[in-house]
């Protein structure tokens, strides 16, 4: 097995290209341990760390670009992001423990594309674009495209993430992310909600976007569920056809994390209390 | 009475809480544990598992893997060229290498030795075993049933009634009165069935050895176990060696909660290094201790019991069933002797039956059988004296078992603790503390017997004065911390003046393993007596030097004294200077004792806990929990704390989350710590460790065993807090969200 360090972009997609084994390494907190479980041994490991672009935060065209391999504890120590997108930094602040985020990255928790990656419903309720770099040029993502499906991606051989663009919050905006487990911490979700909603000046919701995890296999974009909020102020009544609407979205299977039945239930409830942070957010009470 | 009985006293050292003589080295990384160890030309050994449930082996190829560079050698049943008379020894053995069948997921089949882990893996894959897929049965309930498959036939033994499958191996039946009568005279009679799921000790420290044996039968290991006598013992029975023949020692020990105090794999070990020609060290993954290494027992059982309206139990009975796992087992009777321990009842029958499934082999875990025992009575109590609207604690000290109560397995009780844990519990705070919604509390009371066994130390004075202590059992729990104050609290001597080391096989007697709550009980004892012999020595000594009787003589302060005025008026000889003249006065000084350790004296405890179910997902949160557990004298009470909070943490994970989830196809779903949940530091509260001192009359110091107890209770507690809150009678662990959220829709 090679290892290997480029240090810019195209030397990384060159390396990719040439060898369809060979594996991008990020953080390395899902690869190495598959490595160690003999799951994966591929040819080559290719070492993102190295390369500047894709290690920094910045601010772009009101929104946030997040290189690939930042760590997610550095996402939570930007003030000015965590006061943006909430929702994508709890999101974060949820992976492993704090040895865990001082690797793991967002882009490294899609490419990895379990069902249950936690920060993936924050992005996908965000309107994340993740910026994909090949062989033939970069194109920008919507971050709910890269996941195809358990361990799937749509990525092209040669191709790699190299950023995660979080667009500008829109005013009286609010983000959250919520994840059912049945410990405390340390632990996959069973289900994981992420919801962004916008408010006029009334107090009802104009825009929501609400992405459901684990539920399914990959993330789900639950169109019907963010039209029950339009409109409304997120009382009661809209929150409880919210969770209808969630649980019907949800597509889960019997496994040993629990039933389909459960799941689906528990997605309801979950959505209901990432509504209401949300919402308190996009009101500036919290 | 004897000096070796009980007898108060005030102490100097023992009931302090020093710094621990371990710490240091643990916490620096210097402590050497099981896989830390190397030796020149070592190897590195790889087992293979069968990834059936249940599978003749037909044939198995390995001469792919033994061509390959690096291999040293490749391993099968074959190669275990002797066959244990001892049915529970050639259990072992097939345990440890597969003979005709794979019997569960994870069961050896061959094994090999290479220059590198990665070669050895590599062989392992070059490996080609052809199996014949059996009908599997991993259910206790379905594997009782007369159809079910056979895992192994012609085990039965003659108690077992008829209309069984042969799986069923063994029934066991304790109890006096007439139960039926007794339900007769009840005013409410419940009956219920609970199920309780296999779990696995959970140890962080994963099975390791380095082991070396030679064409000429001398051997060495290198071990993380509970036992190393035992290590020794039963590989030299399973490999046909002679005992003295072999030296084991044991490494630290990385938690072990009685699922090292059996043998998975230094046999292995042992007849790869005789084929290799080489040391070879084996370290389990967390995958294979999941797979291969014991889980307890899961369990099916039926609990009746009848209470007139003023509290008193008037009949009990329980049907225990246990599942043993791929080999005849012996747990279920002691489930069927725990359940109605803590009662003094009239008329009880309790059975327990012995099952065996395609599971890994079922290992102790504190307490083995107990909290399962536990679990139904304490529930069924619980929801009598919810329906006959009695408070729980007092109705449980109504039925107390005491001092006189002949105890539903058998014995009559000595002085025991019992009550005073439960009157210590009426009166804690926490008793009386407000709840909030959604909230409920829970109490249950455990029992466990406690064991003595075959112990042996021994105490070396050195010529500047200071003490050398060797015990032989692993220190799991604190034992070299409380020997050297044992020791140093009966020499008269600083603490710091005493070091107690884990002497290996060649330098001790027979020592029972670390288990049964027993070390600082039984090793507490014999290092008692064995500071009380090296005492005699030094009283002859200061005699002989003096001129005078060594009865004469007295031993106080860490010194020989003088009698009295009649013995004459000499200044008292310290230990150090009896140990600097000693060989002008008859050579080194040492003392030993050597004993199979009886008295144990049985052990109590009431949990009390606090929870929170989240009504729309079913999550139990434990908000507030204390333990009230008698320890006869606590030694080093920090360790008797740590002890009573580990117990409840392991029975809190039990109940809420943990469990062995089995497929349709019989292999083992969840083999590590992702998806086997065991509780997590913020999944837990302060566990308040409230510690009893009723004095154990069978050791000098009054110290009974408090290792396992704390386990036993939590389950129950737990699941009474939650019932009480949801409204709902659980009877299913874990208490999971799933099933607490169905519980509660009923669904
Ligand atoms: C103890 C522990 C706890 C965990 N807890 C959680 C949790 O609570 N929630 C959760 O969601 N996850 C959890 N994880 C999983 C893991 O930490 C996350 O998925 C993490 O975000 C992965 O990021 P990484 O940078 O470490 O990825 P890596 O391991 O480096 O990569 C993951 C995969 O993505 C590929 N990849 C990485 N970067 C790129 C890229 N830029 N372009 C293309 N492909 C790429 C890699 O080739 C690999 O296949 C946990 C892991 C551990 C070990």
């Amino acid at each position: 097995m090679r290892f290997q360090s480029p240090e810019s972009v195209d030397e990384a997609v060159a390396l990719l290209a040439a060898d369809p084994e060979a594996r991008v390494l990020a953080g390395g907190t899902d690869l190495l341990v598959r490595l160690r479980m003999g799951d994966v041994a591929p040819s080559a490991v290719i070492d993102i760390k190295r390369i500047t672009e894709m290690t920094t935060i910045a601010q772009d065209d009101g929104g946030w670009r997040i290189g690939a391999a930042v760590p997610s504890a550095e996402m939570n120590e930007t003030a000015a992001l965590v006061t943006d997108w909430p929702g994508v930094t709890e999101a974060a602040d949820l992976i492993g423990s704090t040895q865990i985020q001082g690797r793991a990255t967002v882009a490294g928790n899609l490419c990895n594309a379990s069902p249950a990656a936690d920060s993936v419903p924050a992005m996908v309720a965000a309107g994340a674009v993740a910026r994909v770099a090949g062989p033939n040029g970069s194109r920008d993502v919507p971050v709910e495209d890269i996941p195809t499906g358990p361990g799937q991606t749509s990525l092209a051989q040669g191709e790699l993430v190299t950023s995660i663009f979080l667009p500008a919050k829109p005013e009286n905006s609010g983000s959250a992310y919520l994840r059912f487990i049945p410990r405390t911490e340390m632990d996959i979700a069973v289900v994981g909600v992420g919801i962004t909603l916008t408010l006029d000046s009334a107090g009802a919701v104009t825009a929501a976007k609400i992405a459901l995890g684990a539920v399914g296999p990959k993330v789900i974009v639950a169109g019907d569920a963010a039209k029950t909020l339009i409109g409304t102020t997120g009382d009661d009544p809209a929150l409880d056809a919210l969770a209808a609407a969630c649980s019907a979205a949800a597509t889960p299977i019997d496994d040993k994390r629990g039933t389909a039945e459960f799941r689906r239930d528990v997605t309801g409830v979950i959505a209901k209390r990432t509504a209401r942070i949300a919402l308190a957010r996009a009101k500036g009470e919290a | 009475m004897p000096k070796d009985e009980y007898q108060s006293r005030d102490f100097r050292i023992v009931g302090t809480r020093p710094v621990r003589p371990d710490g240091i080295d643990k916490v620096t990384g210097k402590a050497r544990y099981g896989a830390d160890m190397t030796a020149p030309g070592m190897l590195w050994g790889a087992i293979l598992r069968s990834p059936h449930a249940h599978a003749r082996i037909k044939s198995i190829d390995t001469s792919a893997a033994e061509a390959m560079k690096g291999v040293k050698a490749v391993i099968t049943r074959a190669d275990f060229t002797y066959q244990p008379e001892s049915a529970s020894l050639a259990d072992v053995l097939d345990n440890c290498m597969a003979g005709e069948k794979a019997r569960y997921d994870g069961h050896a089949v061959a094994a090999v030795a290479a220059t590198s882990k990665s070669i050895a893996r590599a062989a392992l894959k070059a490996i080609k075993v052809d199996y014949g897929v059996l009908p599997h049965v991993t259910d206790v309930d379905e594997a009782m049933k007369p159809d079910a498959p056979v895992i192994e036939a012609g085990r039965v033994q003659e108690n077992v009634p008829e209309g069984y499958s042969e799986n069923v191996t063994g029934r066991s039946q304790y109890g006096h009165g007439d139960p039926e009568a007794g339900f007769e005279k009840a005013d409410l009679v419940i009956e219920r069935h609970f199920t309780t799921a296999a779990t696995h000790q959970g140890y962080i420290e994963p099975n390791a050895c380095l082991a070396q044996l030679g064409a000429d039968g001398q051997g060495e290991i290198w071990v993380c176990t509970q036992g190393h006598y035992m290590v020794r013992n039963t590989c030299a029975g399973v490999l046909g060696l002679d005992a003295g023949m072999l030296r084991v020692t044991a490494s630290e020990i990385g938690g072990g909660f009685g699922g090292k105090t059996h043998v998975w794999m230094e046999p292995t070990a042992l007849v790869l290094s005789r084929k290799a020609g080489k040391p070879v060290k084996l370290v389990l993954s967390r995958d294979e201790v999941f797979r291969a290494t014991g889980p307890t027992a899961s369990s099916s059982i039926d609990v009746k019991i009848g209470m007139k309206k003023d509290g008193s139990i008037t009949g009990a009975t329980a049907t225990y069933r246990l599942q043993a796992g791929a080999y005849p087992g012996s747990i279920a009777f002691l489930s069927a002797m725990c359940g109605f321990a803590p009662y003094d009842l009239k008329h009880v029958r309790t059975e327990g039956y012995e099952v065996m499934t395609n599971r890994p082999k079922a290992a102790a875990y504190r307490a083995p059988g107990a909290p399962m025992a536990a679990y139904p009575v304490e529930s069924v109590i619980d929801e009598l004296c919810q329906k006959l609207d009695l408070d729980p604690l007092e109705t449980r000290l109504k039925n107390a078992a005491r001092e006189g109560t002949k105890a539903s397995y058998g014995p009559t009780y000595p002085a025991i603790g019992l009550e005073a844990t439960l009157k210590a519990a009426q009166s804690h705070p926490h008793w009386i503390a407000p709840l909030g919604e959604n909230q409920g509390r829970g109490v249950a009371c455990g029992f466990w017997f406690n064991f003595g066994g075959d112990t042996c130390v021994s105490l070396m004075v050195n010529p500047d004065g200071t003490v050398s202590l060797s015990e032989g059992n692993p220190d799991i729990g604190g034992s070299r911390a409380s020997m050297s104050m044992m020791a140093a609290e009966e020499l008269g001597v600083d603490l710091d003046q005493v070091r107690t080391v884990i002497a290996d096989t060649a330098s001790l007697g027979q020592n029972e393993v670390t288990d049964g709550s027993r070390v600082t009980f039984a090793v507490g004892l014999a290092t008692i007596k064995a500071a009380r012999h090296a005492i005699q020595i030094m009283k002859e000594r200061a005699a002989m030097t003096w001129g005078i009787d060594p009865e004469a003589v007295d031993w106080r302060d860490g010194a020989a004294h003088p009698a009295g005025p009649n013995a004459g008026k000499f200044p008292p000889m310290t230990i150090k200077e009896i140990a600097a003249i000693a060989s002008n006065t008859g050579g080194p000084i040492a003392g030993h004792h050597e004993v199979t350790a009886e008295g144990a004296g049985v052990s109590f405890a009431t949990h009390m806990v606090d929870t929170e179910t989240d009504p729309e997902t079913g999550q139990v949160k434990v908000l507030r929990y204390t333990v009230f557990q008698d320890a006869g004298k606590a030694v080093h009470p920090d360790y008797v704390e740590g002890q009573f909070q580990g117990g409840a943490a392991q029975g809190i994970g039990w109940a809420i989350n943990e469990e062995y989830i089995y497929g349709e196809d019989g292999r083992l779903q969840n083999p590590g710590f992702l998806d086997y949940r065991i509780p997590v530091a913020s999944d837990l509260p302060m566990i308040e460790p409230v510690i009893l001192e009723i004095p154990n009359p069978g050791h000098p110091y009054g110290v009974r065993g408090v290792g396992e107890t704390s386990i036993v209770p939590p389950l129950a507690a737990i699941a009474n807090a939650v019932s009480r809150s949801s409204n709902v009678r659980l009877t299913s662990l874990p208490m999971s969200p799933p099933k607490v959220l169905a519980a509660m829709k009923g669904t």
